[in-house]
């Protein structure tokens, strides 16, 4: 007697029908992909022909040489050197920088306030963490938009002018003991230059390049590097003898003297800004849309971030709090060594998406006049070339490339950070 | 004598004396809550600082705001006039109130239609969001809402909504009726429909063949022009010749699968409802105004503007994207390669990008994808990108909420010999939404705050209004505290509304017992 598991799996009595393409799950799934690869072939060709067809009725074509013609308009922030008659693609790049600075700058700030709120959030003094949910709630309710554009135009309105510097008896005045000017124009701060910048020369005297910040930073890496071995020296010596040498000291000579050496080498000075005629010249100008943009995006994301803080403290169970108590360690030991490292496994996931969202937020600056990829490629070179399918497909990909490099990045860290288990 | 040595007994008790003062009461509670320690007390001494000066910067402005006045000058007149230095000029949002709510060019007689509407959504959403509380029947003023509501904004004739709501109707019958035939009769229909399909997919082949042929001819070099043309050349007579014989071939596999009645049944449904809606809609509605007029002037898309434009996009787009959501998220899921990677695909090219790219393809791009000389207004496309990317994200949100199903659940349901569709829609979707509303709430609140994004691309929304026509105006040029407050506050009430709702439901949902 054959039952149906004795007979081999397709080599079974009964042929091939096709109503088996339909009914037997074995070849189902391959009629219904067929099925949708033609639905799919047949959509792209739709679309393709309409814009072969839109194309050549327009007298168009796809083509990236504009990248290399004369872009012929001015940026106002400009990380690299660039001019009017620097090429579309040199803007493009100008504007790619100016969005990572944006986003770099407004993902640290963003992370201090949402720390600093969502710990506030949490604490037994009412007044502090009722404060702190209304900002939460204010901030989280209202479109960002509505924030960078309340923020700029404060920035426009409501901070005097340069002439109100002027005079004997000035409307304003310089803060900082007369450093930073704060002005409708932006914030004007002193810069840092080199007297001895290495890449000055006599003919062509420079205050700073790109090489006299490698070796700051190098310096700096440097520190990093020693003070991490001060560090695992301390703790090997607390393993060894049972008490941890006192470190802070060398830690603070180790950050402060190699770069200490390399600014005294390069003949650190601070360019302050002065009133010349109608506006601040030297020092470095922080322009308004650029704050507006900064600070709306910090202090929005920022509110998303303590709510990400506040459900990572509380997901860790009491009993760890209790057993470090136990323990005899003090409350903000507790804390550190304790609730918030563990808290971190839980916060970072959707800290990694709240930095892909102010990269993204950040295209926003368009709505403020800051120069970032979306206001020079997708904006000005857009509108004088009016090639838009190829200007919006290089901002995609640009943004589709430093969305998945950041999580990338990010996911690395989270790997390191996560609890090793079996 | 006892009578005068006798030692006091006490036959009740002594009322117990009151706490210290400052073990009770305002004093407790302030030592216990704002200065438990010194730490605590200098940030309750911060935080009081900065209310203070909040409040004594805030108030007068607010106390000696301005509502009658006709401009941005008459209105710093008058406060001058009473001595006051600073004052709001409210008046701002008197006189540009229909401006801020229903745009600039939204006939004025008509803005109770609007409204009217946007009544009747509280009453048409209060069934599904209440639905413990308010009986079924009344589910069906949320199914007839869309209708009621295209056609009050947009106007037009009445008889437009109500055809496509009585063919979305009368497709149900079809189904109804085809599940209940009896399996002979649905053998001829599925032959039926076979060969309509089939020669629906034929030409969908040949079609896109052709269109192929066209671009490679188009844009192929000189040199490399043979061999593209000779393949697509070759698909073109494939499918020239396969074209007949692939349909009958169609239809003989439905045919022959006529025990399995479910597919028979979706697609004579489906095709049910594309024959009425492409073919008849225009005519039948024509006709039946012309018997029976019941017409609203019409208002173009176009003239959609200010606060009403955000609750359109916002209610529209994430109704739209709900369903789209699933579909994406069960795609992604799903264990054909091919399905699951175009899903991965789009997701995760959505979510890499910001909306205002997408916007910008709405509007200068997507033009060039369709047929020369269509031209459907930006609303619409507007609202196609924005369901697009908040689909992505809602799909997302539901994927987890499949993850987080117990694989015990998907075999319960295979166990019970339920097919794909059935253990679906009765076992899997119910629990993973249920999982998934607030998540999907919290990308509701966010859609409904990027709506704002639209003024970028010179579509007049609230923010628009202000920026624009209010702002730009010789009457109110640079207001903007006043306006952009009262957008703010527009916006915080229904995104606060409705994440108050999202957990008051989870707790009504909750039921674990944890």
């Amino acid at each position: 007697m054959t039952t149906l598991a004795d007979q081999p799996v397709g080599t079974s009595g009964d042929s091939f029908k096709l109503s088996m393409l339909l009914n037997d799950t074995r070849y189902r799934s391959l009629t219904f992909q067929f099925i949708a690869l033609v639905a799919i072939i047949a959509f792209m060709a739709f679309v393709g022909g309409n814009l072969v067809r839109n194309l050549a009725e327009a007298g168009l074509n796809i083509s990236y040489g504009f990248l290399g013609e004369p872009a012929g308009y001015d940026i106002n922030q400009r990380p690299i050197d660039y001019d009017s008659q620097s090429s579309h693609g040199r803007a493009a790049v100008v504007g790619l920088l100016n969005t990572l600075i944006v986003a770099f700058l407004a993902c640290i700030t963003a992370t201090v306030f949402g720390v600093v709120a969502g710990v506030l959030r949490l604490s037994n003094n009412w007044l502090v963490a009722k404060i702190m949910s209304i900002y939460v709630e204010i901030f989280r309710n209202v479109p960002v938009l509505i924030w960078i554009l309340i923020i700029f135009s404060i920035m426009i309105n409501a901070l005097p002018g340069p002439r109100e510097f002027r005079g004997e008896d000035p409307a304003a005045s310089m803060s900082f003991f007369d450093t930073v000017a704060f002005t409708n124009r932006g914030i004007f701060a002193p810069a840092p230059e080199f007297t001895n910048s290495f890449g000055s020369t006599a003919e062509m005297p420079v205050t700073s390049t790109g090489t006299d910040w490698l070796l700051i930073i190098f310096a700096l890496v440097l520190s990093w590097g020693i003070s991490g071995r001060v560090q695992a020296w301390a703790t090997h010596t607390q393993e060894t003898t049972g008490s941890r040498p006192t470190t802070w000291y060398y830690t603070l000579g180790i950050w402060i003297v190699p770069v200490g050496i390399v600014l005294s080498y390069l003949g650190l000075t601070w360019n302050v800004p002065e009133l010349k005629g109608f506006n601040f010249q030297g020092g470095m100008q922080l322009r308004g849309s650029l704050i507006a943009l900064w600070f709306a995006l910090a202090i929005y994301t920022g509110a998303f971030i303590a709510e990400n803080v506040r459900a990572g403290i509380m997901a860790i169970s009491k009993g760890q709090t209790e057993a470090a108590a136990a323990l005899g360690l003090r409350p903000n030991r507790i804390m550190s060594l304790v609730i918030l490292p563990q808290a971190l496994r839980v916060i970072i996931p959707p800290l990694i998406s709240q930095y892909l969202n102010i990269t993204k937020n950040s295209s926003l600056a368009i709505a403020v006049g800051y120069m970032d990829v979306t206001g020079t490629l997708g904006g000005i070179t857009l509108l004088q070339t009016g090639r838009a399918i190829e200007t919006i497909l290089l901002l995609m990909l640009f943004y589709l490339t430093v969305s998945l490099l950041i999580s990338f990045f990010m996911n690395i860290f989270n790997n390191r950070m996560k609890l090793k288990e079996r | 004598m006892t009578d005068t040595n006798v030692s006091f007994v006490r036959h009740e008790q002594i009322p117990p004396s009151p706490p210290p003062a400052r073990e009770s009461g305002v004093i407790k509670w302030a030592r216990e809550n704002l200065f438990s320690n010194w730490f605590n007390s200098i940030l309750t001494i911060i935080a009081l600082y900065f209310i203070i000066r909040l409040v004594w910067g805030a108030a007068p402005w607010f106390l000696n705001g301005v509502w009658d006045a006709a401009s941005i000058r008459e209105c710093r007149d008058i406060l001058a006039a009473a001595g006051k230095e600073t004052g709001a000029c409210f008046a701002v949002l008197v006189d540009r109130w229909d401006h801020l709510l229903f745009g600039f060019k939204y006939p004025a007689d008509a803005y109770w239609r609007p409204t009217l509407a946007f009544i009747l959504l509280l009453f048409a959403a209060a069934p599904a969001l209440f639905y413990m509380y308010v009986p079924r029947r009344f589910l069906l003023l949320t199914a007839a809402y869309p209708f009621i509501a295209y056609w009050l904004i947009w106007g037009g004739s009445l008889w437009v909504p109500i055809f496509v709501a009585a063919a979305i109707i009368a497709t149900g019958f079809v189904f109804r009726i085809v599940e209940n035939m009896s399996v002979s009769l649905r053998t001829y229909l599925a032959a039926v429909v076979g060969v309509a399909a089939g020669i629906g997919l034929a030409y969908l082949l040949f079609s896109g063949a052709q269109e192929l042929r066209f671009i490679a001819g188009s844009i192929g070099g000189e040199g490399l022009r043979v061999i593209p043309f000779a393949l697509f050349w070759a698909a073109s007579i494939f499918t020239y010749i396969f074209f007949i014989p692939m349909g009958i071939f169609v239809g003989y596999t439905i045919y022959q699968s006529g025990e399995d009645g479910g597919l028979v049944t979706l697609v004579t449904a489906l095709l049910a409802i594309f024959v009425m809606l492409a073919y008849l809609l225009g005519p039948v509605a024509a006709g039946l105004n012309f018997i029976i007029p019941l017409e609203l002037s019409a208002v173009p898309s176009r003239d959609m503007g200010g606060y009403m434009l955000s609750l359109i996009l916002g209610t529209v787009c994430v109704s739209l994207s709900i369903p789209l959501g699933i579909v994406l998220a069960l795609g992604r899921q799903s264990r054909m390669p091919l399905i699951k990677g175009v899903c991965v695909v789009f997701i995760e090219f959505v979510r890499g990008v910001p909306l205002i790219t997408l916007l910008f393809v709405a509007n200068v791009m997507l033009a060039y994808f369709m047929p020369p000389q269509t031209n459907f207004d930006l609303i619409l496309r507007v609202i196609i990108m924005i369901t697009m990317f908040s689909s992505a994200y809602i799909a997302e949100v539901i994927r987890g909420g499949l993850a987080a199903l117990p694989k015990g659940q998907y075999e319960a349901a295979d166990s019970l010999g339920l097919n794909y569709t059935q253990a679906t829609r009765l076992i899997i979707l119910p629990q993973a939404l249920k999982i998934s509303i607030p998540g999907i709430v919290n990308v509701a609140v966010g859609l409904f705050k990027d709506t704002t994004l639209v003024s970028v691309i010179s579509m007049f929304d609230v923010v628009g209004m202000i920026r624009g026509p209010i702002q730009q105006s010789t009457d109110w040029i640079s207001i903007y505290w006043e306006v952009y407050g009262f957008a703010a506050v527009c916006f915080f009430i229904v995104c606060y509304g409705i994440s108050q709702y999202s957990q008051w439901l989870e707790r009504q949902l909750a039921t674990d017992h944890r």
